[in-house]
């Protein structure tokens, strides 16, 4: 399918260039959404989310490998990361301090940890699986869209809608939000905030492993693959305003127009940097994230 | 206190190594960097070296002496390989070491070599390890030059004469960037344009539009290794670039196959001969130990041959060698042994070591040009 | 008081365990171990000034002891101006850069200093990436020998003692810097900021400062290290060094001067203890830190601390 508009060159190029950015971006909002949902119930920021996507994508590559059909590699590994999420949770509650600081640095170590076991279990080479839909694309004005990225897209939108109405509507995600609201009124209403905490572990993991799961395709996937999409999501995640799926889909979003652009008129070299440029200036002049929602944490 | 426990440790770790002190064995040491962003370099290399060691020992070892291999995972990080150059050298006492993997890390522990007088065979790709000679340090490798002077030699033939580069970022894709650049001129080759991504980037389709975008490029090169040039070769299909797409040694496995799929049919690549050992011409002088090695790689594994291990493979043996012919296993008469290899059979190519070309492979040998067709190499005739 | 007292005590006890321990240094590796535990000591004692003390989470020491050392060794190296008077330009230069970043990123507090830092942090590592004409870019660069005044540092014993020396010294300052009226306004920051605000503490000056101190001693250690290995590397300033230094302060104890070094020492020999294990090195190093985080919250230190209170309860 060819959908040609312009022959103008330069505005080809430019929306060669964005729609490029576009489709990266939703990567990263797609890690970026796990964060959002941990910490907007529990406070704490997950080093280890990129170590859950890597995990997704491992797993299913490998029990495709064992024969099982892709339907129910996907669902297993879906499973098999809450449950590490679910551990992580564990680990967190029965952590004898709870700052901050060894919050961050106990997240980091599982994220080690979720490494060096993939190296164990699985192994240490690329890996790669089909995609749901095939390697087909699109033409448009001179660059592609590929049907994969189209399903990350629409996967993403999905996922934040679902988590809008399941905070909204149901339940179980009312109490999850009066629990991040308020531990100890929610604890008087009857709610069980560990319960509630240990949900959020694990549908933020099951996100990560849907997003590992769509990446591979794309990407393809090794046991050390979550370092750089971790810290890339969690810019998206900021630039949002941490507390917000939504956000970090737009975070996202900017974060990969922004080094698409860089990458295209100015240099590819520095457009890695980019994303740790974004998060300083987000952080130094709009520390709720460019919705300013989340109340600034500063002295 | 706790220096109390520092030294208990340290002592530990004598005591440790005395027992690994058992006379009579040949040391040899190994730096690989098994793990980390490296891994697809020093896994098949620790593989290599483990089995061969374990074969060569139980066919009774080197004029009757067992082989004692001592190997650390440097993770590709140089500190860590200075770290074990010095636990090799002066704990573990090893009389030659192979390694390390990398040219950052080869250069970090070229130093402390050369002071100890113990050889060492990298098995890195970069130019400058064995140029300017360095007395005790070898390698065997075809470097990142050769394999730019073999394309370009290519594109030449071919009348291509604007070249777009696209680059990996990682020590491999800058460092064979350079050399590229730098030899172009040589075969009357412009580059026309120089693009870079990043290791763990997920899509390469902005710096592929300027190419793409670029009426002078007549054909394209990507250095680089690892799901980079996977990525770019499919880009590159989506984008429906009509120019010639060569990729570098870097991607010389079946792996990168199975990754870019469809995609990578009609790439040109330089690579090793042993990948395709099966295929070369039984004149070939490179085929009979290649194809030994892939075969034996393979049903030892259960996984396709890359063209990295058959450098640990080549290291190993030039020591074994250099060992028979000097009737010694001091350090000293190793390098002299190691210096004065003629017609040496590797699986890289055939060595001739001398006292100013401390690399020795011939270039006819140690490279061949590959074009993919239908998922698996064809060479270029 | 007799606390003054026994702070040069419990210095002249550490100055006489660094004394002694090179007759238990059979060979070079060990010395390197020993020499690389010394300066990752003595970065952690700045960083430890820095998370313990001022409660201020750092994860981009690794890229500033990095940087700090690049600036030296270009000088020296590139430029001919002698190591000592290179490591004083890359001081300051660090210094400078560090105060002036202060003022933003330490206005942010907990996950938000953190992930400021971290962005820091691997800013400098891509550039010191990409700038492959200044850096050698990722392949590192080599570096020429260390001498002062035409002294020329070879031997491995010289360099033990340099660096021993050094974190003697450093120790000294962080002991009476502790115990002086700033150590007091630093406790009191990390207790609560608002109430050091309310009562006029200028909050924001002292971490300031503290900040520029701790960068300061990451730059000399970080120049040395790469002075002494004759070989630096973008590695040094990547985001997993800045990781490690982080878990050797909290692993050895937070706001524990000799927790810093403690956890310096450990994490240096763990590696060398695990290679038996290859594969399973990073799984264990990885379920060390968790087990640490969890259990011993306040690191290894306050073992210590532990033992010390139960011989005293029986004593009396």
């Amino acid at each position: 399918m060819v959908i040609g508009l312009s022959s103008n060159k330069p505005m080809n190029e430019l929306f060669g260039f964005l729609l490029s950015g576009i489709t990266v971006g939703f990567i990263y909002a797609l890690v970026g959404i796990g964060f959002t949902v941990i910490y907007n119930s529990s406070g704490i920021i997950n080093f280890s989310q990129g170590e859950f996507v890597m995990a997704g994508g491992m797993s299913t590559v490998f029990l495709l490998k064992a024969g099982l059909p892709l339907g129910v590699s996907f669902i297993l590994a879906i499973m098999i990361t809450s449950i590490i999420g679910i551990v992580l949770y564990k680990l967190i509650s029965y952590s004898k301090d709870s700052s901050q600081i060894s919050l961050i640095i106990l997240t980091l170590g599982f994220a080690i940890f979720l490494r060096g076991l993939a190296e164990v279990v699985f192994d240490k080479e690329l890996h790669t699986m089909p995609s749901f839909v095939g390697d087909g694309s699109f033409d448009m004005l001179g660059t592609v869209l590929t049907y994969q990225s189209i399903v990350i897209m629409v996967v993403s939108i999905v996922i934040v809608v679902l988590l809008y109405f399941f905070f909204k509507k149901t339940k179980t995600g009312q109490a999850m939000k009066a629990a991040s609201i308020n531990v100890d009124a929610a604890r008087l209403m009857g709610i069980n905030i560990k319960k509630v905490l240990m949900i959020n572990f694990a549908l933020s993991a099951a996100i990560a492993a849907i997003g590992g799961v769509l990446l591979t395709p794309i990407t393809s996937t090794n046991y050390e693959v979550g370092i750089m999409l971790g810290l890339k999501g969690f810019a998206a995640a900021i630039i949002g305003g941490l507390s917000n799926p939504f956000g970090a889909v737009v975070g996202g979003l900017v974060l990969g127009v922004l080094e698409s652009l860089i990458a295209g008129y100015v240099s590819s070299e520095y457009k890695d940097a980019v994303a740790f440029v974004v998060l300083l200036a987000i952080l130094f002049f709009m520390p709720g994230g460019i919705f300013g929602n989340t109340k600034a944490q500063r002295v | 206190m706790f220096k109390n426990i520092g030294l208990k440790i340290l002592t530990f770790l004598f005591v440790s190594s005395f027992f690994l002190l058992n006379a009579g064995t040949i040391k040899i040491g190994a730096l690989v960097s098994a793990t980390g962003p490296a891994s697809f370099l020093g896994d098949p290399e620790l593989k290599t070296l483990q089995h061969y060691v374990e074969k060569i020992n139980n066919e009774g070892g080197v004029n009757g002496q067992k082989i004692e291999l001592i190997a650390y995972d440097t993770g590709a990080s140089p500190k860590k390989a200075v770290t074990f150059v010095k636990r090799l050298i002066s704990q573990d006492k090893v009389v030659a070491i192979i390694g390390p993997s990398t040219t950052g890390e080869t250069m970090a522990v070229i130093k402390f070599v050369q002071r100890a007088k113990i050889p060492l065979i990298s098995m890195a790709g970069a130019v400058v390890i064995i140029n300017p000679v360095k007395k005790y340090v070898f390698k065997m490798v075809a470097t990142d030059r050769m394999a730019c002077q073999r394309i370009m030699q290519d594109l030449k033939k071919r009348k291509l004469t604007n070249l777009a580069l696209i680059s990996g970022s990682g020590g491999f894709g800058k460092s064979m960037r350079k050399q590229c650049k730098e030899v172009a001129p040589n075969y009357g080759i412009k580059i026309v344009a120089d693009e870079t991504y990043g290791k763990k980037d997920t899509d390469m389709t902005t710096q592929l539009l300027k190419i793409k975008n670029n009426k002078k490029v007549q054909a394209v090169l990507n250095p680089g290794f690892g799901q980079g040039p996977a990525i770019v070769t499919k880009n590159y299909r989506q984008l429906k670039i009509k120019q010639p797409l060569y990729e570098s040694h870097g991607v010389a496995s079946k792996k990168y196959i199975e990754i870019a799929g469809k995609a990578a049919n009609g790439v040109r690549l330089v690579s090793p001969p042993v990948i395709v050992a099966d295929k070369l011409a039984d004149s070939n002088p490179v085929k009979k130990v290649a194809l030994a090695y892939k075969n034996e790689y393979e049903k030892a594994f259960h996984t396709q041959v890359a063209s990295f291990g058959g450098h640990a493979y080549d290291s190993l043996y030039a020591i074994v060698d250099a060992i028979k012919a000097e009737h010694s296993i001091n350090p000293q008469k190793i390098r002299d042994g190691i210096e004065n290899l003629k017609n040496f059979q590797g699986v890289d190519g055939i060595v001739n070591m001398s006292p100013t070309d401390h690399l020795g492979l011939d270039t006819k040998t140690g490279m061949v040009l590959l074009d993919i067709k239908n998922g698996d190499w064809s060479i270029v005739k | 008081m007799l606390k003054r007292y026994n702070i040069s005590q419990d210095i002249i006890v550490l100055a006489i365990l660094l004394f002694i321990a090179p007759f238990f240094f059979q060979n070079d590796f060990i010395y390197e171990i020993a020499i690389v535990s010394l300066l990752n000591a003595l970065i952690c004692v700045g960083l430890n000034m820095l998370m313990g003390y001022a409660g201020q989470v750092s994860l981009g020491h690794g890229a500033f002891a990095g940087l700090g050392g690049y600036i030296a060794v270009i000088l020296s190296s590139n430029y001919g101006i002698s190591p000592l008077f290179s490591i004083f330009i890359a001081i300051v230069t660090m210094a400078i850069f560090a105060f002036i970043i202060s003022k933003p990123i330490l206005k942010l507090r907990g996950h938000y200093l953190a992930m400021a830092t971290l962005g820091v942090g691997i800013i400098i590592s891509i550039v010191l990436n990409v700038e492959d004409e200044l850096t050698g870019g990722s392949d590192g660069m080599s570096v020429d020998s260390f001498s002062v005044f035409g002294y020329e540092f070879t031997d491995s014993l010289q360099w033990y003692i340099l660096c021993a020396v050094l974190l003697i010294f450093t120790i000294w300052m962080f002991k009476n810097l502790i115990n002086s009226p700033f150590g007091r306004v630093l406790k009191s920051i990390e207790g609560s900021q608002k109430a050091a605000n309310s009562v006029g503490i200028n909050v924001s000056h002292y971490k300031s400062v503290v900040f520029v101190i701790s960068v300061v001693i990451a730059t000399l250690a970080g120049s040395l290290y790469a002075f002494f290995s004759g070989f630096i590397s973008p590695s040094e300033a990547s985001f997993s060094h800045s990781i490690e230094l982080v878990v050797m302060v909290v692993l050895g104890g937070l706001g524990r001067v000799y927790g810093a070094i403690i956890g310096a020492v450990i994490l240096t020999i763990l590696p060398q203890l695990l290679t038996s294990f290859e594969d399973y090195q990073t799984l264990i190093y990885g379920a060390i830190i968790i087990f640490v985080m969890m259990f011993m919250p306040k690191g290894i230190a306050s073992l210590f601390d532990d033992i010390k209170r139960r011989l005293f309860a029986q004593n009396k």
